[in-house]
């Protein structure tokens, strides 16, 4: 087990060096510079600014210059957001992200897993077909529909919480509550189906019908036999679901204006601010191998059925 | 399930809370806008932008400042100024004044802040527009020649002298922009580019920074060393970076920002109805670039065909909406200069041209397509567009959208297209900033649109003292680049378009360059 994770620790690197490689060469392949202007600069001056950054060399030397520059956790400048190095700009956004994707994550597992229960114990019935129509509405909604529907009924029609923003503003930790509710939406409609229909199959094991042939008492069967074995499927989808509520907040912290990763990675884009890319490529490069390789790891340990060796 | 509505009860009445308790503690003096963008920097010689000239003008202020209603040059750090009898030298009488931290502001800040500007290392991007009128500026700019070469220079402490490359009588207007910013060599000097950072940073402005909350907010509040501070009215400002019109207009619509910038065009029918929506006349154009050297626009009378067979006020009239001015010239209106007439709206007219040139009927026109960058407004008016050419002149004409740095790339660099939409703002008021880039050769000519006279006029006029004169050389120049040639089909002067109650704030005026200086901003008594 321990070579195998070491293994897997190991191979992150080529995988990186690979990603970081060729996304390098391929966001200077689109069209257009960090320096396109409706108003475009003048020759003498653009000059100027491609010296100071160094831009003036060729390709290949910028490539091997940026590979030193990141070894030593150098990102770079940022070429429209002048005042600020990009480890700056990801050190302050991504602890933002990370906030409201563990906020969205867990309340998504609180309530999905709440629902799924509910849902499982009432089969075919009412409470179960209600919970089920939410959850596959939530699962075909997509979140710009959602995000901006939040927002009109309870901030502009109840006025109940402000419309957007984040913890820092005026408004205070209210700010986090619409965000959380429509990032988590998605999640939490998984979860429940996902635990629902874990539970009903656990339910009717053998295991199942031998305690409850023992005599026990019922809350004692569901609590403490049916969930234990029901919820397994759901933390193995915990780490995919972990990296994709993180790397997908970028729509939702459009809407809100969160001050996260997301927005920056749009901006960046769309600037050609190329060492900001590199920077969110090489953060979501590792968000999502650390997240796959947890699960592996988190697999072998919950079900006995799979070893690496 | 109980427990859960309990739950989700409870958050609830604790964000209401959180709410009422935020209003309460609200001052009125602290003022709130949503400024579309995260500023790029706060060093006034990198920053390029509109969100970056809003926070300039409550940090800095240069010589002199925009007045907030004509948008003219109105006294700042210079408390009066004189031409030279020839108009090519101005002399600057400096008032005394302070930096934020205390250190006097001296005719020797101004050349020094100056050269730092043109300094090639700097990498300023509008570095251009002070080569554009001091001497010997483009030379420093551009490393071939010493700093010493440009013509500015401190006579006294308080009096300051530049030097012009002509009779540039709109000189004086342009120096309120940060291109001709004043800093704080002092702190610039000891520090070098960690001088803008917070907790660093020293400014002459209005307003001085409290905090900078990266992608968030960003807070100035009241200058007390301001050399006019008796005049500012507000004790704060909040800039938020919101660049979702709607997001930004459901927060003004909550009463959550008081000053917002730019409207969402899907709801434009519902803003204009709005007794806060400021819609105000902008010195800027929206405007068809032909490529003259591509079939068959190389033939002016396809191109003026085109032109005439456009209905500009029914495009502002029925799908812009936002109170945009249609228009057949490419500078609007402004002092001293009177738009030409172009060749108007004429569908007999165009149909006649485009027989003549060959495609009686459309019959024969070869497919060419129209370029634009992607949004939902600019692809609006091309539709318009191509249903009018097909229904006025029978012709067919395929659109095509590219994001927006490879749209640049395209009608910049590469010059690959038929025709393109463009816009232009101008940075000053003159008909000049307007016309230029129509010179042959012009970096910023992307339609390839070349005629001698039209060079000759625009040079000419670059020489003639300010007054009528110059203004008709100007008009006679446009009228051969529109009237004559249609080098391109203009559509309609831009309108700024905001959102603020002036019912409840005062100082703030619609005005032809949307500046808007902070100092004059306040609430209503």
């Amino acid at each position: 087990m321990s070579k195998f994770i070491v293994r897997r620790l190991l191979s992150i690197i080529p995988t990186l060096f690979v990603i970081v490689t060729l996304s390098f060469f391929l966001i200077r392949l689109a069209p257009g510079g960090p320096f396109s202007r409706e108003k475009k600069i003048p020759q003498e001056v653009l000059q100027n600014i491609l010296k100071k950054y160094n831009m003036d060399q060729p390709l290949i030397n910028q490539y091997f210059k940026y590979m030193g520059d990141i070894l030593r956790f150098d990102l770079g400048p940022s070429y429209t957001k002048k005042d600020h190095t990009v480890n700056e700009l990801i050190g302050t956004a991504f602890p933002v992200s990370l906030h409201l994707g563990a906020m969205a994550l867990g309340v998504a597992l609180f309530l999905g897993i709440s629902v799924g229960i509910i849902s499982a114990l009432n089969q075919n019935k009412w409470p179960d077909y209600a919970a089920m129509s939410v959850a596959v509405l939530g699962i075909s909604i997509p979140l710009f529909v959602i995000g901006p529907l939040l927002m009109l009924v309870f901030a502009l029609k109840l006025k109940w919480l402000p419309t957007s923003g984040w913890i820092g503003s005026r408004a205070g930790w209210a700010t986090v509550i619409l965000p959380t509710m429509t990032l988590m939406f998605p999640y939490f409609a998984y979860i429940a189906r996902l635990s629902r229909g874990s539970i009903i199959e656990v339910a009717r094991s053998d295991y199942i019908r031998t305690a409850r042939a023992k005599g026990l008492k019922e809350s004692v069967v569901i609590w403490k036999h049916i969930l234990k074995g029901a919820l397994l499927p759901v933390v193995t989808y915990l780490g995919p679901a972990f990296s994709g509520i993180v790397i997908g907040s970028v729509v939702v912290e459009q809407i809100f204006v969160v001050p996260g990763i997301g927005r920056i990675f749009v901006q960046s884009a769309l600037n050609r601010d190329y060492t900001v890319i590199m920077g969110d490529v090489i953060v979501y490069s590792i968000i999502l191998i650390s997240a796959n390789f947890l699960v592996d790891v988190l697999y072998s340990l919950l079900d006995p059925r799979i070893s690496y060796k | 399930m109980k427990r859960v509505l309990v739950a989700l009860l409870m958050v609830a009445l604790a964000a209401t809370m959180f709410v009422s308790c935020a209003k309460e503690t609200a001052k009125s003096v602290e003022f709130i806008m949503n400024n579309g963008a995260e500023p790029q920097t706060l060093d006034p010689s990198k920053i390029s932008g509109v969100p970056e000239h809003k926070i300039y003008m409550a940090l800095f202020e240069g010589l002199v400042i925009n007045d907030p209603q004509t948008s003219l040059a109105k006294p700042g750090i210079a408390e009066s100024w004189t031409f030279s009898p020839d108009n090519t030298t101005i002399t600057f009488k400096l008032r005394k004044s302070t930096w934020s931290d205390g250190t006097p502001i001296t005719a020797q800040t101004v050349v020094d802040s100056w050269h730092r500007n043109l300094n090639p290392e700097t990498g300023a991007e509008y570095a251009y527009m002070v080569n554009m009128v001091v001497k010997g500026a483009e030379d420093y700019n551009s490393g071939t020649a010493p700093k010493e070469t440009v013509g500015i220079k401190a006579i006294d402490d308080y009096t300051f002298q530049v030097e012009l490359i002509g009779p540039l009588p709109y000189a004086v207007d342009m120096m309120a922009h940060y291109a001709f910013a004043i800093l704080p060599m002092h702190v610039i000097n000891k520090l070098g580019d960690e001088w803008v950072k917070p907790g660093n940073i020293v400014g002459n402005g209005p307003f001085t920074l409290k905090e900078w909350k990266p992608q968030e907010s960003l807070t100035v509040v009241a200058n007390p060393k301001y050399w006019d501070a008796k005049s500012v009215k507000l004790s704060a400002i909040t800039f938020l970076p919101i660049d979702d019109n709607l997001t930004a207009y459901n927060k003004y619509k909550a009463g959550e920002i008081d000053w917002s910038h730019g409207v969402p065009l899907a709801l434009i029918d519902e803003v204009k109805l709005r007794p806060d929506y400021q819609v105000a006349p902008q010195v800027g154009t929206y405007y068809y670039i032909f490529n003259v050297t591509r079939k068959p626009f190389t033939d002016v009378r396809v191109r003026k065909a085109l032109g005439m067979a456009l209905n500009m006020s029914e495009l502002v009239d029925k799908v812009t909406k936002g109170g945009q001015l249609a228009t057949n010239a490419m500078v609007p209106a402004m002092a001293g200069y009177t738009p030409i007439k172009g060749n108007g709206y004429n569908v007999e007219e165009a149909k006649k041209l485009l027989a003549e040139a060959g495609f009686p009927g459309g019959v024969g026109f070869p497919k060419v397509t129209l370029l634009y960058n992607t949004s939902e407004g600019h692809k609006r008016i091309a539709e318009w567009a191509q249903e009018n050419w097909k229904k006025n002149l029978g012709i067919e004409v395929a659109l095509l959208n590219q994001e927006w740095a490879t749209f640049l790339d395209t009608r910049q660099v590469s010059h690959n297209f038929d025709f393109t939409r463009a816009g232009w703002v101008g940075d000053y008021l003159d008909p000049n900033t307007f016309l230029d880039m129509f010179l042959t050769g012009s970096g910023l000519n992307d339609g390839l649109y070349s005629n001698p006279k039209y060079d000759e006029l625009i040079k000419k006029a670059a020489t003639m003292p300010a007054g009528s004169a110059r203004m008709d050389t100007l008009r006679q120049a446009e009228e051969i680049m529109i009237t004559q040639d249609q080098a391109v089909i203009p559509i309609y002067h831009y309108v700024e378009q905001d959102l603020i109650d002036l019912t409840k704030w005062e100082g703030w005026y619609a005005n032809p360059l949307g500046s808007h200086h902070w100092k004059f901003i306040g609430p209503k008594k």
